[in-house]
């Protein structure tokens, strides 16, 4: 018989960014508010303090800080032909785990979405003709605006201490910034730190070609800061332990450094880590939510019933729980009904290794996830022509490697011994004069990749797992080859003795043992009516008007760029409507 | 003979402590005002009680975890065996609910409740300058604004014949000042005057920052008794420093601002709180009106040599930056200054303002006594919380990493470079301190 706690006006499932976001904006508002954390309570101390935390093997490698993928894992298989198998060994993503979520062991990038990306079918369309998107490819607007976002991003990059230069003040294009980027009301909060000696050198190669490289915006405070919320966060020194490890100078931007310290006293919050939710519950007709159903950490289960339920568990894990939960109608891409589970996507990266001659002293160990790397926004989104291309979308182009940790950034070029003296002999030609330039390209989404949830394989408490179905698609492995060609241009003007890019070319498979990027999207989409999306443009569920969901899920295809500046920036949008609108007269506050 | 010698040198002892218990039973009993009027419990009274109350920290020593507020029960070890916090509720059984208002100001200002004196654990001896209007709003609060919370008084876990009391009472005839209310010495400035009854009073900051004597009194307990006073004291594992403007990178070199600052959130440029301050913070100071944290900043500059000669002022050095940026580290303590220490606090000392505090100029790191730069080094240290500074920082120990021949290098770096001047710390020192620190 499960336990049936004390009911309570709001339950939040998953104590990330978003999590701790709507924990903040519901306690303000007075509600009684209980965070479900499956994972630990983590904080800077003593989780992450050094020096302990600068430990490769333990964290970076065997994920001391990741969700135990023995306790839940994803399966994934290529098409709807295939078999899934268990993820069993962390590779291509990483799921973060405990109080912080994933935004403990993030790099700290915030970015903005290019506007036209907020309204990417259309712009298309518009741009290249109805017929420029393939049959397959299900890519759609969201129902909301750059223009009316931009105050939350804005409020969001004030709390993590953004460093950056403004690149298009209130329609100023202004020099040392992203030419590209959507309009913005205010400056970043603190100046960039200074790039890193490789970012200098691209600097230069990209102005040779008349690109506009600008630091990349970094949740990496660049000075000591305090935020709207009076919370101090330290600053970035480039220790090059930043993302997979904790950041043990509160200067990385986490909900601890950032949101965390204010809610500490507040008698209205009670958070509960080692709690498992399993299902989000209903009442017989389906109407509401009642609450969510737990795991404690003595295995026993419990009941909380709530009034508002906040799903903030991360994007595969938000979906997830709404297939458990039996919430929307799960999609199957047979008859392509159903929305729960459409529009899976990832992201494309691609990396070119830059190999000078050891007069070029690149110091790989001074780094940070973001700060310190530059970047040019060129060929990312529909920045550029495309109508003789082939492709849509594009790729944020960054340059810099975040550190110089012996075992994962060791960089050596193609053809270098695995082991041995010709591994050592090329380790001492490389260390400190090799830099990566990266990508961060968009991924669009199609009728045949999608989650759901798995026949076979279970977690350890004999829930079935969430299965991808994913694999690459021609749009994107033609555009990632077309972004490699513009780096290969640019890496020659910095003049090295070699270069060589790692990519995924047309006809590869999704190959999941190494790492690409954790920004998955989509399952839990954001649109205009509920026969093309699962929540609002309000990130409210169109099924249960008293369910939020939040987090990448939304996103109906992914851009070039990282996802968290923009789930961030929905859930302050959603945060102010509970607010404004909602708490007063609940409800749906969309008309289906 | 010889047993007549001893039989009345023995009867003499005998007549002597019987005497000396009636004495100090006699003393006890009258010690204190015959009778005050209490007055009326208002809200603005309670509220003001309230107030001082947090003033004086009562919480700290009267509060303790798990348990309702002001219940007592906080095991306070002194050198004869370890005493419990008494409960202050108006509990009429278990707290001071049959008190009337001259059994708390008895209690308060002279140091003797229940028929005895005190343990000047109970810093009656800071407390003792507080204003009638002001003993009977704690009063007021304490009888009608606390929750009355029947939690018994733990005795004290001290052996007889330590355990009697009357030896306490000629303690406090010699040592005790004489209870009287706050008179400001002549010239001052109604500001410092206000500043200085916090200070003298129930702010009891000579209870930790003034050194002791032979008897655990303090060696001064006002700024008129001399250059004693808040001279800076051993405290637990740490030394409090000196509040006097009296060297480089003392409080002289803060301004009214910076020190107000540090009351209310626990740091400024100059450094930050740690250790038992890092409570006082949290639990007192940060609530002081901006008024009386201002004029307790004007106070405490007014004693040392606040207007010495520009010389003495603190003046940064370079040359330890210099050389660690050029890659030389071969000052003793430097490469492990670079190791542990130098991610926050930097090569050049500054640290970070309000998130890890410089160590250069600072005046914990220049302190004549090095106690508190070992314990720091060897157990790490937080820095308060309060509503104005939600975030805490929090270093950590390195006692586990450090011999004790680390930890003397580099806390003779630190307290030697970029112009900070101390004396040097022993291994023997830090072994001493290692093996107090829990």
């Amino acid at each position: 018989m499960a336990e049936r706690k004390k009911p309570v006006d709001a339950v939040i499932i998953g104590y990330g960014w978003t999590g701790a976001i709507m924990a903040k904006a519901l306690t303000d508002a007075g509600l009684s508010v209980v965070a479900l954390e499956r994972g630990p309570e983590l904080d800077t101390s003593p989780d992450f303090e050094y020096p302990r935390i600068a430990d490769e093997l333990k964290y970076g490698v065997r994920g001391d800080l990741w969700q135990p993928l023995a306790q839940e894992t994803v399966t994934v298989r290529h098409t709807v032909n295939d078999v899934a198998v268990p993820y069993r060994k962390y590779g291509s993503f990483i799921f973060g785990n405990g109080v912080g979520g994933a935004g403990v062991h993030w790099n700290g990038m915030v970015w903005r979405v290019s506007p036209e990306d907020l309204r990417f079918r259309s712009h298309i369309e518009q741009r290249y003709g109805k017929a420029f998107i393939p049959k397959d490819m299900t890519i759609q607007d969201y129902p909301v605006t750059f223009g009316e976002l931009e105050p939350h991003f804005d409020h969001f990059e004030k709390v993590c201490g953004v460093s950056g230069i403004a690149g298009n003040l209130r329609g100023h294009i202004r020099a040392g910034g992203n030419p590209f980027e959507g309009a913005r009301a205010d400056e970043y909060p603190t100046p960039p730190l200074p790039a890193i000696y490789f970012g200098q050198l691209f600097d230069k190669a990209t102005a040779e070609l008349g690109y506009k490289s600008f630091p990349l915006p970094a949740a990496n405070s660049s000075v000591a800061y305090t935020n709207p919320y009076g919370v101090r966060l330290g600053p970035c020194n480039m220790c090059g332990f930043c993302e997979r490890f904790g950041c043990f100078l509160y200067s990385k931007a986490s909900p601890q450094t950032t949101i965390l310290p204010i809610l500490a006293d507040r008698k209205n919050l009670e958070v509960r880590t080692g709690a498992y939710v399993t299902k989000i519950l209903q009442d017989k007709t389906r109407a509401m939510a009642t609450g969510v159903s737990y795991i404690d950490e003595n295995g026993r289960e419990v009941v909380q019933p709530a009034d508002l339920v906040v799903l903030s568990a991360f994007q595969l894990h938000n979906v997830r729980l709404l297939l458990l939960s039996g919430i929307g109608t799960p999609y199957d891409p047979g008859s392509g009904k159903g929305v729960v589970g459409k529009n899976y996507a990832y992201q494309m990266s691609s990396g070119t290794g830059v190999y000078f001659s050891e007069d070029v002293e690149i110091n790989p160990f001074i780094g940070a996830g973001a700060a310190g790397k530059r970047a040019i926004d060129e060929f990312n989104s529909d920045h550029y022509d495309h109508a003789q291309l082939g492709f849509i979308g594009g790729s944020l182009i960054l340059a810099g490697g975040t550190g110089g940790r012996p075992i994962e950034q060791m960089m050596l070029p193609p053809g270098t011994p695995a082991w041995g003296t010709g591994w050592k002999a090329a380790v001492r030609k490389h260390y400190r004069h090799s830099a990566p330039i990266g990508t961060l390209g968009s991924v669009m989404s199609y009728r045949d990749r999608y989650l759901s949830l798995d026949p076979t394989y279970t977690d350890a408490h004999g829930l079935p797992l969430l299965r991808i179905t994913f694999d690459w698609h021609d749009n994107e492995t033609r555009m990632a080859a077309y972004t490699a060609s513009k780096i290969e241009e640019i890496v020659r003007a910095m003049r090295p003795e070699k270069q060589a890019t790692m990519l995924i070319r047309p006809g590869d498979h999704y190959d999941v043992r190494f790492y690409q990027s954790t920004h998955t999207t989509g399952g839990a989409t954001m649109g205009s009516n509920p026969s093309n999306s699962v929540v609002n443009r309000y990130s409210q569920s169109w099924d249960l008007p008293n369910l939020f969901v939040y987090g990448a899920s939304a996103f109906p295809q992914n851009f070039g760029g990282a996802p968290t500046g923009l789930l961030a920036g929905l859930a302050y949008f959603s945060a102010a409507k509970i607010r404004d609108t909602y708490l007063k007269s609940p409800g749906p506050l969309v008309p289906a | 003979m010889r047993s007549k010698r001893l039989l009345a040198m023995v009867g003499g002892a005998l007549v002597a402590s019987i005497a000396a218990v009636a004495v100090s039973y006699v003393s006890d009993h009258r010690a204190g005002e015959t009778s005050l009027t209490a007055p009326a419990p208002t809200a603005a009274v309670i509220a003001r009680g309230a107030y001082l109350a947090q003033l004086g920290d009562c919480a700290a020593c009267h509060s303790s975890p798990a348990r309702p507020a002001f219940a007592g029960g906080l095991r306070m070890r002194t050198p004869i065996g370890a005493i419990y916090t008494t409960n202050i509720t108006p509990d009429v059984h278990d707290g001071i609910g049959r008190f009337t208002l001259a059994d708390f100001d008895r209690a308060l200002r002279f140091g003797v409740a229940k028929g005895h004196s005190l343990y000047p654990a109970m810093p009656y001896t800071s407390y003792y300058n507080t204003r009638p209007e002001d003993v009977a709003a704690l009063y007021t609060y304490f009888k009608y604004g606390v929750p009355a919370a029947s939690v018994p008084n733990q005795p004290p876990d001290i052996k007889f014949p330590l355990s009697m009391r009357w030896p306490l009472t000629f303690w406090r005839w010699l040592f005790a000042p004489s209870p009287a209310p706050f008179a400001p010495a002549p010239g001052m400035t109604t500001e410092v005057a206000k500043g200085a009854y916090f200070t003298e009073g129930l702010g009891h900051c000579g209870e930790c920052h003034t050194p002791r004597g032979t008897f655990l009194e303090v060696q001064a307990a006002t700024a008129a008794d001399g250059p004693a006073y808040l001279s800076g004291a051993v405290i637990e594992n740490y030394f409090a420093p000196s509040l006097r403007s009296d060297g480089p990178g003392t409080l002289g070199e803060w301004s009214d601002d910076e020190v107000t600052q540090f009351l209310l959130t626990g740091g400024n440029t100059h450094g930050m709180a740690f250790g038992s301050m890092t409570d006082v913070i949290t639990h007192s100071t940060q609530y002081m009106t901006a008024e009386d944290a201002l004029a307790t900043a004007k106070y405490l500059k007014t004693l040392g040599s606040p207007d010495a000669a520009p010389q003495t002022r603190f003046v940064y050095d370079a040359t330890e930056h210099n050389a660690l940026k050029k890659g030389d580290a071969s000052k003793p303590g430097a490469m492990l200054y670079l190791d542990n220490c130098a991610a926050c606090h930097r090569p050049d000392g500054m640290g970070y303002e309000r998130v890890f505090p410089r160590l250069s100029g600072n005046p914990i790191v220049q302190a004549r006594n090095p106690l508190s730069v070992v314990s720091i080094v060897l157990d790490g240290s937080r820095t308060p919380r309060t509503a104005a500074t939600p975030a805490q920082f929090t270093m950590p120990g390195f006692a586990w990493r450090l011999s004790d021949q680390d930890v003397a290098d580099v806390v003779n770096f630190v307290r030697t470079s970029w112009g900070n001047q101390a004396s040097v710390t022993t291994v023997d020192a830090v072994g001493q301190t290692r093996s107090s620190v829990r």
